[in-house]
């Protein structure tokens, strides 16, 4: 095990973001505020309470998953895009370093970045609602499998990606929409019957719904599909970068 | 013993082809001995920059095999990386990064631990150390090359490869650069460079490789080849074809043209005697009379365009 180059990776993911530190830290903590605003206050004054949880404390969950999501594939894809991109890449492909460390090094700084942000977006929350965690252990492994299997899926996509509009395309087209449809600032139950249906077909719903029951035990879903979904996916990504890996896809010609 | 030096890298049947079609390396076979410095010749699109690639790792060779220290390139790449250091041709440097953190990356990414003062010291040598805090984008091209040297030397490899270090280098970097080549071989680096330019190759290499359309045409001793050069050619014409040359002349060496009407005699320029005035003398005693002499004599460059049929 190469640690010296795991580290070496790590701390300068780390240290870009450092670089744009007021960026990172400043923009979920203002979008988190606004969203309380809007949402919280505006429309849940309307709402009052879904399944029993006051509007504002209910959408907590979703609105931490709509960022971590959106942060971890945008932050991954991004690390190894732009290597590829400046062909700087050339160091890392002639480094004595498996795969396996590549990844560990990426896609780590990718999800410890995530956590920060979501804690800060969990502080932020608390200071617009009282907040209660029913399940912390629960929380706390969604809140790192979330980071973790996204910072992966945006590594994918910042591998495959060779011009900037791809990598900017599936966050836009696909994440934002399955986020915002899969019941972040709703339960799933107050849509007709149809669109239930469809609704289940959304991953990302599992993602919120498990999440979600991890703070105040409701939940669209069972928590053990929620679980198996997210540990699938996770599992599917791993099988990708494998096989990218393995086959130099995109990466070596 | 101590002549027969080891042999460090071994290329056997070497072939690249991309997935586009192009042959780029073709049936490379080179043996690349420790400590030595081997030059690359070679046209534009000739395959130097592919064959290094494929010895660091960057491309999947289509066949044959690389054993770098004894230890294949593709199992054992943990072992022959870890001795190499690459200078990109292209002056590929990321963004927003201190010159002192992207030499400290390199030295991590290569599985070293970190040493201030060895970094200082590289860039101290390439005269860095007042730009050791600015921003990689912001340097010229020549700061960039001097960062890109560092990056490379940071892991205190055993082998250095140098892809066309000098294009579009001013004359001090030049300088410099070769006087740390000069400094890392006195170390034992061994030293791979590829160039356009013959004169670079004849000043520091100790042996030469042409490369054309993916195939080495020749690998020789630098020597060899600057005696080549150092050959000049009388060509003699003779009044009457000959069958065979005299026994008389037979210590000269001469080479009889098919046609029986030209003898040609190689000579040393530098030699103190050229053996001339000799040999026009036998000529008459042995009975041969001749119509015409002409000198003519082979350059590194001549040899080149032979090889290779194009200007490089
Ligand atoms: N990534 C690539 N894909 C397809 N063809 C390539 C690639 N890289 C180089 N080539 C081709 O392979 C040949 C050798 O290129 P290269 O090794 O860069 O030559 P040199 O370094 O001697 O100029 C050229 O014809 C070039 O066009
Ligand atoms: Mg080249």
């Amino acid at each position: 095990m190469n640690l010296e180059a795991v580290k070496a990776i790590y701390f300068s993911e780390m240290r870009r973001t450092r670089n744009t530190l007021l960026q990172s830290i400043a923009s979920p903590v203002i979008s988190t505020a606004l969203y309380f605003v809007v949402f919280g206050s505006a429309i849940g004054s309307r709402i009052q309470s879904i399944d029993g949880v006051p509007y504002g404390l209910f959408i907590v969950p979703g609105l931490m998953m709509l960022s971590l999501l959106t942060q971890s594939i945008s932050n991954a894809s991004f690390g190894i895009f732009f290597p590829k991109f400046t062909g700087t890449i050339y160091e890392i492909m002639s480094a004595p370093i498996s795969h396996f460390e590549i990844i560990l090094g990426y896609v780590g700084a990718a999800a410890t970045k995530s956590l920060i942000i979501g804690s800060i977006i969990l502080i932020t929350a608390a200071f617009f609602v009282e907040l209660r965690i029913a399940h912390p252990f629960w929380m706390i492994a969604f809140f790192l499998l979330t980071c973790v299997t996204f910072s992966l899926f945006g590594f994918i996509i910042g591998l495959w990606a060779d011009n900037f509009e791809k990598l900017q395309l599936i966050p836009l087209l696909v994440i934002t929409p399955l986020v915002f449809l899969g019941g972040s600032f709703y339960s799933v139950s107050m849509l007709p019957e149809f669109w239930q249906k469809v609704s289940l077909m959304n991953p990302v719903l599992y993602l919120i719904s498990g999440f979600r029951w991890s703070f105040f035990e409701v939940s669209d879903v069972s928590v053990t599909t929620s679980l198996s979904m997210i540990v699938m996916f996770l599992m599917v990504c791993l099988a990708i970068v494998w096989w990218m890996f393995k086959t130099g896809y995109k990466i070596k010609p | 013993m101590d002549n027969i030096a080891n042999t460090i890298i071994e290329i056997k049947g070497l072939g690249k082809t991309y997935s586009g079609g192009q042959v780029a390396l073709n049936d490379i076979n080179l043996d690349i001995k420790e400590g030595e410095i081997l030059a690359l010749l070679g046209p534009n699109g000739a395959g130097k920059t592919t064959l290094i690639s494929a010895i660091c790792g960057l491309i999947t060779p289509t066949s044959g095999s690389v054993m770098v220290a004894g230890f294949d390139i593709r199992k054992d790449y943990r072992r022959t990386r870890e001795l190499i250091g690459l200078v990109p041709q292209e002056l590929t440097l990321g963004a927003f990064e201190l010159v002192v953190n992207t030499v400290k990356l390199s030295r991590g990414l290569f599985g070293k631990k970190p040493d201030e003062q060895y970094i200082d010291s590289i860039l101290e040598k390439l005269t860095l150390s007042d730009k050791k805090n600015a921003m990689v984008q912001q340097l010229s091209g020549g700061m960039k090359r001097r960062v890109l040297i560092a990056k490379a030397l940071a892991h205190q490899p055993r082998i250095l490869f140098l892809d066309e270090p000098t294009a579009g280098v001013d004359v001090e970097l030049r300088k410099d650069m070769w006087a740390l080549v000069e400094e890392l071989r006195r170390d034992g680096v061994t030293i791979i460079l590829t160039t356009h330019y013959i004169e670079e190759a004849e000043e520091i290499a100790d042996r030469v490789g042409v490369i054309n359309n993916g195939q080495l045409l020749l690998l020789e001793d630098k020597h060899t080849l600057m005696q080549k050069m150092g050959n000049k050619q009388l060509l003699i014409e003779l009044k009457d074809p000959i069958n065979a040359i005299p026994e008389t002349l037979a210590h000269y060496e001469l080479e009889l043209s098919a046609d029986g009407t030209k003898l040609s005699y190689a000579y040393d320029i530098k030699s103190e005697r050229t053996g001339i005035t000799g040999l026009l003398g036998d000529l008459g005693k042995a009975g041969l009379s001749f119509k015409d002499l002409a000198t003519s004599q082979s350059s590194l460059e001549d040899i080149f365009v032979e090889l290779v049929g194009t200007q490089p």
